[in-house]
């Protein structure tokens, strides 16, 4: 397989007539954070939810060109898009749980994704433990396990929307501005966290935040109107940017 | 600042007072209605009544010349058996329809279902008797070789349809409150329509929708004139659904306008009034508090 998770060839997009993607052309690296910037509307989100094809829910989306996700055209018809979203997570602007208990939410994918006899207790139990582990909830959570999800601090929820992906065992994790309603804290909290995820996962995320892009982010893609118009390394990106928008955007002259 | 005149004082108290007097209302009319029932009821209430033989024995004889009993069991056998009986149609159709409505159908089919299932709503009660007595009742006939078409399967078919329209709509309300952000959660880990409405749907709008429920059974439990042409009209205890039944409410519907006023019969006919109202009342309160969210834990 090549080193490219997502690659995208002349995606266009429209929501009814309003065109939102104009032909978007990205290759998104494997195992690193690329950061989605630029100014509302710009199309960051629309493009992040084309990923997992979750904007196509609201029946009025048309979309051309070609997505390649882990080697596959997942606009083909015959594309699964159940096992598309299960190799393909996604983390939301407001923390989303369910409202059921912790352990619940975190074994909710393998229950939906396998046949009720192939689920034993204790590989349930087993996987919630490894996944909280692995989101540094744990300790915090263990006694727990049975409290509904919906009364956990935001900062936690959060945590926990990002853990009940990891029993499937996705190879992307994609995250819409996964930080926008947490505070100061948490912010800190989940970015050190997609800091140790990155490597074991193939992680795009749209911030609105400049200073979010540079901590994590390890290459990023600037769009404006519906098209990219920078993709390079963030460093490079925030240092040297090419083209004129960028470095007027990122300087903060508009958005 | 110019002072306000006189008049305007006046006009605005006025309109305060209209206003403040359409809010009070209704609770003065329900207390109103429970004052005046229990007030016809109570002078045999209180007058060595025979609570015993009123819930537990099945003669009503109201009008023996010799021997007058007033037991109401089987009218409260009859009015369970056909509550039950249309819930049991109605609530998986009800809840059903409403998960259609709110989550599969595109947005003008949904209004046009929506406008509809009003129109359903608003049918007369005595249109669904009349529906009752020369639609299903030879239907009934005809498939079950039954003596009788009208009877405890007759009118829990005429209720459940009428409840279904409340449950519905009810239902759906309590499945368009459930936040967006669940569906999009489930979808993006995979699962299937089906999966997301009884693994995510089903659990984050039970309380609405067990309201929805209760809300029907109220409407079903004080329902009158459709189950008084319906169900046969015989005081039984109903053993199979092809047995005529008699329930509460129809009884006072047949029974008030014959009673001489302020006889024992018509004061009993009052207290069934008042069970009634308990009935209604409980399982409207409790409809009401399980969408509080006021759940036992």
């Amino acid at each position: 397989m090549n080193h490219f998770s997502i690659t995208t060839r002349d995606l266009n997009l429209w929501y009814a007539k309003f065109q939102a993607l104009k032909n978007v052309t990205v290759n998104i690296p494997q195992g690193k954070i690329t950061g989605l910037i630029g100014p509302s509307g710009c199309g960051k989100t629309t493009l992040l939810r084309c990923f997992n094809r979750i904007n196509e829910r609201f029946g009025y989306v048309t979309t051309t060109g070609e997505i390649t996700v882990l080697g596959q055209n997942i606009l083909a018809p015959d594309v699964s898009l159940i096992e598309l979203r299960k190799h393909v997570g996604m983390v939301f602007q407001r923390p989303n749980p369910l409202p059921i208990s912790i352990y619940e939410n975190v074994v909710f994918g393998l229950r939906i994704h396998s046949e009720r006899r192939d689920l034993r207790k204790s590989e349930l139990d087993d996987a919630v433990e490894k996944a909280l582990r692995e989101v540094l909830l744990w300790d915090d959570l263990k006694d727990r396990l049975q409290h509904r999800a919906t009364g956990l601090q935001l900062e936690q929820q959060q945590k926990l929307c990002i853990a009940r992906l990891l029993p499937l065992k996705p190879q992307i994790i994609l995250m819409d501005e996964p930080c926008s309603a947490l505070d100061t804290a948490g912010t800190l909290g989940i970015e050190e966290l997609m800091r140790a995820l990155a490597g074991h996962y193939t992680i795009v995320i749209v911030t609105h935040n400049m200073g979010q892009a540079r901590r994590v982010s390890d290459e990023c893609v600037f769009m404006l109107m519906g098209e990219v118009v920078e993709h390079a390394k963030t460093t490079d990106l925030f240092l040297t940017p090419k083209d004129p928008r960028t470095a007027d955007y990122i300087e903060g002259r508009y958005g | 600042m110019t002072k306000r005149g006189h008049r305007e004082i006046i006009v605005e108290w006025l309109i305060e007072s209209v206003i403040r007097l359409c809010g009070i209302s209704a609770i003065l009319f329900v207390f109103g209605i429970f004052f005046f029932v229990f007030r016809e009821g109570g002078a045999v209430l209180f007058k060595d009544f025979k609570f015993g033989e009123f819930f537990f024995s099945t003669a009503w004889y109201p009008s023996s010349p010799s021997h007058v009993r007033y037991g109401t069991l089987a009218l409260l056998a009859g009015t369970f058996s056909v509550t039950v009986l249309a819930m049991v149609i109605a609530i998986p159709f009800g809840i059903g329809a409403a998960i259609f409505v709110s989550e599969f159908c595109g947005p003008k089919l949904k209004e046009t279902l929506k406008i509809v299932i009003e129109l359903l709503a608003a049918i007369p009660s005595v249109v669904w008797g009349f529906i009752g007595l020369t639609v299903l009742n030879p239907l009934i006939i005809r498939l079950f070789d039954a003596p009788i078409g009208l009877n405890v399967l007759n009118g829990g078919i005429i209720l459940a349809l009428m409840s279904v329209p409340i449950i519905v709509s009810i239902g759906e309300d309590a499945l368009k409150a459930v936040p967006d952000s669940y569906r999009e959660a489930g979808l993006a880990l995979g699962a299937t329509r089906w999966q997301l409405i009884y693994r995510v749907l089903l659990p984050a709008a039970k309380n609405g929708l067990l309201a929805a429920g209760l809300l029907g059974v109220a409407r079903a439990v004080g329902e009158t004139m459709a189950v008084l042409m319906a169900t046969g009209h015989a005081i039984n205890i109903p053993t199979s659904l092809l047995d005529p039944v008699r329930t509460l409410t129809a009884t006072i519907a047949a029974e008030l306008g014959e009673a001489p006023v302020h006889s024992d019969h018509y004061r009993v006919l009052f207290v069934i009034g008042i069970l009634l109202f308990l009935i209604t009342t409980v399982v409207n309160l409790t409809a009401d508090l399980i969408v509080r969210g006021v759940r036992k834990k």
